[in-house]
């Protein structure tokens, strides 16, 4: 270890004589050593289809013994037909294409908006002052309160559906941006001081990359909240739109058609939910909890 | 402690007292460090050795006091924990803060001291505690400084580690002679780096010892053996050894 103890090193004893153990049996391949007794185990990827799978299971027997009344809940099968057949009358596409362009406006607004607001207040004591507690006063308001006020406002058209989900999405982009951007370690502070960098050169390489995680998980609850207002809109006095397809189907008493409208809206959910998640693992690839 | 420095001290610390808002750290401490001097700094947890280092870098905003401090403004810090940035890359870490046409040259250069030539690319996540650290040393030295500031930089290795990092350190102050200080609480390793050893205790300088070993020889063993001997005494550690040998 060092000069003092290198210098009364004792001479290494004679070898113990070796001792024949028996030959270890071949192990086998592909097997943990030693699987671990407690906790969960590892976990398969594709293991959380197994809930939906069973439901829809549950659903096609209950359906196919008549347990399900079909004006209650259609059969999976009809609901299938009648999705074939929305999509061959073009109506499916037609109504999808409305909501998502909604939807994309109401994010393009509302994340922008969120994240904007985010900076202002996140980067600048002044900011705060001015910005923080006006967002918070408008995070104990639901959103979906509002929409009375915005219909006075705005009327039920576009402006109306699109002024509510943007609302909707500025919340959680605020909330988890500045969070994150206050949030910055101070130990990089520290850091950044002892390298003598600019405070512009702290805002661009320590405080927005290491607030990146945290606008990321605002956008995934953006996105979520975006599709929940979409579809409370949707159903006033909508004359296009998924919703608005649903509620047609409503007056006349179309359950396959609803049914296929919120199966609809959940892909649309998880696919928005998928693409986010797949943007935030190639730009916050530094972490090490993603990807794995 | 006087012949192989005879210029000016380039850090200077005049009757520095630091409080936090509970209790006293520092009470009237009187420190010089000369260029290219080595000095370390031991202590027990708690003497106030990293709230010196702190003063001394800028750091310590959060404390009250009084005194002077004279530090030269290149000077670069190494803390325990490397600190690099986990969303740069290592060479961007290295270069961290620097910008001028030939930085990134200046950083593969300092990497491949460090021996980390090769990893420019990598993720801080990916490399070991013991590398992270060197990516640490590389990205202080890059920057050419008249002093540097370690806060136990090793404390967080393990020993085998530990040993390798000392004799890489002991190279890079011998190319770059920077004057360090370094804050440790481990007696072998002061012995082991630096020219002079400052003992903390209780926010005073309480000992101020140089360390003049020979280099090789049956000489330095005893003469390491009793000044570890010493140290340990002022801190008040008595070894078994020691104990049986009375």
């Amino acid at each position: 270890m060092n000069a003092h103890s290198l210098a009364h090193a004792v001479p290494l004893t004679p070898a113990p004589p070796q001792v024949l153990l028996p030959e270890p049996v071949l192990a086998v391949a592909d097997r943990p050593a030693a699987p671990r007794r407690l906790g969960l185990g590892v976990a398969d990827p594709l293991g959380w289809l197994l809930g939906p799978a069973l439901l829809l299971f549950a659903w096609t027997l209950g359906s196919f013994f008549g347990l399900i009344d079909p004006r209650v809940l259609p059969a999976p099968w009809t609901a299938a037909e009648t999705s074939v057949d929305l999509i061959r009358e073009g109506r499916l596409q037609q109504n999808l294409a409305i909501s998502a362009w909604r939807v994309a406006q109401g994010l393009a607004f509302g994340v922008s908006a969120g994240l904007l607001v985010a900076l202002l207040a996140g980067l600048s004591l002044i900011g705060g002052y001015l910005f923080d507690g006006l967002v918070q006063v408008k995070r104990a308001i639901p959103t979906l309160a509002l929409i009375p006020l915005v219909v006075i406002w705005f009327g039920i058209g576009e402006t109306m559906k699109i002024t509510v989900i943007s609302l909707a999405v500025f919340v959680p982009i605020y909330l988890n941006t500045h969070t994150a951007l206050r949030g910055i370690e101070s130990r990089y502070v520290e850091l950044a001081e002892t390298v003598g960098l600019s405070r512009l050169d702290f805002i661009r390489h320590v405080v927005l990359p290491g607030a990146l995680p945290g606008f990321m998980l605002g956008l995934r609850f953006g996105v979520m909240s975006g599709w929940l207002a979409l579809v409370v809109v949707e159903q006033l006095n909508a004359t296009s739109g998924i919703g608005y397809m649903i509620n047609l189907a409503r007056v006349y008493a179309q359950t396959d058609v609803i049914v296929v409208g919120i199966l609809v809206y959940a892909l649309l959910g998880l696919a928005s939910d998928m693409a986010v998640r797949a943007a935030e693992r190639r730009l916050v690839a530094w972490r090490r909890t993603f990807g794995k | 402690m006087t012949a192989p420095f005879a210029l000016s001290p380039i850090v200077r610390v005049r009757d520095l007292s630091r409080r936090f808002t509970l209790k006293g750290v520092l009470n009237g401490v009187d420190l010089e460090i000369r260029k290219g001097e080595f000095v370390a700094l031991l202590g027990r947890s708690g003497c106030g050795k990293s709230t010196l280092l702190r003063a001394i870098a800028r750091l310590d905003h959060e404390a009250i006091g009084s005194g002077e401090i004279t530090a030269p403004e290149r000077l670069s810090v190494v803390f325990q924990d490397a600190r690099l940035l986990p969303w740069k890359r290592v060479l961007d870490n290295v270069t961290f803060g620097l910008s001028g046409p030939e930085v990134r040259e200046r950083g593969k250069a300092a990497l491949a001291e460090v021996e980390l030539a090769g990893r420019e690319a990598s993720w801080p996540y990916e490399l070991s505690g013991g590398e992270q650290q060197r990516v640490a040393l590389a990205r202080s030295l890059v920057r050419k400084p008249e002093l540097l500031l370690a806060d136990e930089p090793f404390g967080a290795l393990d020993a085998l580690t530990r040993i390798r990092m000392h004799g890489l350190l002991k190279r890079l102050v011998a190319s770059h002679e920077p004057a360090v200080l370094l804050v440790t609480h481990d007696v072998d390793e002061a012995i082991e780096l630096a020219d002079r050893v400052v003992v903390l205790e209780q926010g005073k300088v309480a000992a101020d010892v140089s360390v003049d070993l020979p280099a090789v020889g049956p000489e330095r063993a005893a003469r390491f053996a009793a000044l570890r001997r010493e140290l340990l005494g002022r801190l008040g550690v008595v070894e078994p050894a020691a104990l049986a040998s009375a």
